[in-house]
């Protein structure tokens, strides 16, 4: 069976959705919500080489990169806020976090 | 093409499983394992569509850099996780109803839309033929897309500095190299005059230190 634009596609939206129910699930804890992130900016990434990939077209790779880029940023910034967190209060707990009354 | 397929299948279904377990493994260190194990298959999906820069980028970058610092902070910090995943069933029903209903949509969209021809315009950068995939992506992203990427090393810099800037502190009682207190350091403060009596060999008391 040929394997085609869909069966990327379908991957990388079950990737999303198990992503997007992840930071449902684990409402309290930082770290999971921010691996969950991580995971649909995989399903993305997924989503441009496939199409990449099918259309022929370099574009979509480029693209990839430079959303690996800013995820890679992204992981580097929010852990340093969650250590630097855990510093002052002691806890990670989502719910703890309202200091700034948002 | 068999084999392909039997790839595709094979990546697919652990990247899916492993995604799965990152978000309902108990243990936060098990989590960070399994998100290595997804991106390795994410990784062999590139490989199978052509792209093997983006995959060796992905097995150094997320696996090499961005999981371990996912490791090291879950191993540093002392948080008791039994704790944090107290609402996890409490939590089930709306994050599956929303799961549910976004997979639905995708899905639905991707089996409408997705598979059915789509005629395009011409294509921005074609793939060149001969030549490998990292020489093709190589060769437009520095010359056409060379802001953009410059812009991506001003992300990554900032997200460095910011890093550095977020978790440094000084420790009280720790001597440190002053660079500003160096720089004015001059003789009226670092040479000091010891008379020494004339015909004898005894230190004055002064330069005795």
């Amino acid at each position: 069976m040929e394997i085609g634009l869909g069966h990327y596609l379908t991957v990388a939206a079950c990737l999303f959705t198990l992503g997007m129910s992840g930071i449902f699930l684990n409402r309290k804890n930082v770290i999971i919500i921010l691996m969950s992130v991580e995971l649909m900016l995989l399903a993305v990434n997924i989503n441009f080489v496939a199409f990449s990939h099918f259309h022929a077209d370099l574009v979509g790779q480029v693209f990839a990169l430079f959303v690996m880029t800013v995820a890679a940023a992204e992981a580097a910034i929010g852990l340093a806020i969650i250590v630097v967190y855990f510093r002052n209060r002691g806890s990670i707990a989502v719910e703890d976090i309202n200091m700034m009354k948002g | 093409m068999a084999l392909t397929a039997i790839f595709f299948y094979l990546f697919a279904t652990l990247a899916l499983a492993s995604g799965a377990m990152v978000i309902v493994a108990k243990n936060p260190v098990h989590a960070v394992l399994f998100l290595i194990l997804t991106f390795f298959n994410a990784a062999g999906l590139f490989i199978l569509l052509g792209a093997e820069f983006l995959a060796m980028l992905l097995v150094i970058v997320y696996v090499g850099a961005v999981a371990v610092l996912f490791l090291f902070v879950v191993m540093m910090l002392d948080v008791d996780f039994a704790e944090l995943r107290a609402g996890f069933i409490k939590n089930a029903p709306v994050g599956l109803l929303v799961g549910g209903v976004v997979l639905a949509e995708l899905v639905l969209l991707v089996l409408a839309r997705g598979a059915a021809p789509v005629t395009l315009g011409l294509a921005a950068s074609p793939i060149p033929m001969g030549l490998t995939n990292t020489e093709a992506l190589g060769q437009i992203l520095y010359t056409k897309y060379v802001y953009i990427f410059q812009g991506a090393g001003l992300v990554l810099l900032v997200a460095m500095v910011g890093a550095i800037v977020l978790t440094l502190r000084h420790k009280e009682g720790v001597k440190r190299q002053s660079i500003a207190a160096q720089v004015a350091r001059g003789p009226a403060t670092a040479v000091s005059m010891v008379k020494v009596a004339p015909g004898g060999s005894k230190i004055p008391e002064a330069a005795k230190r």
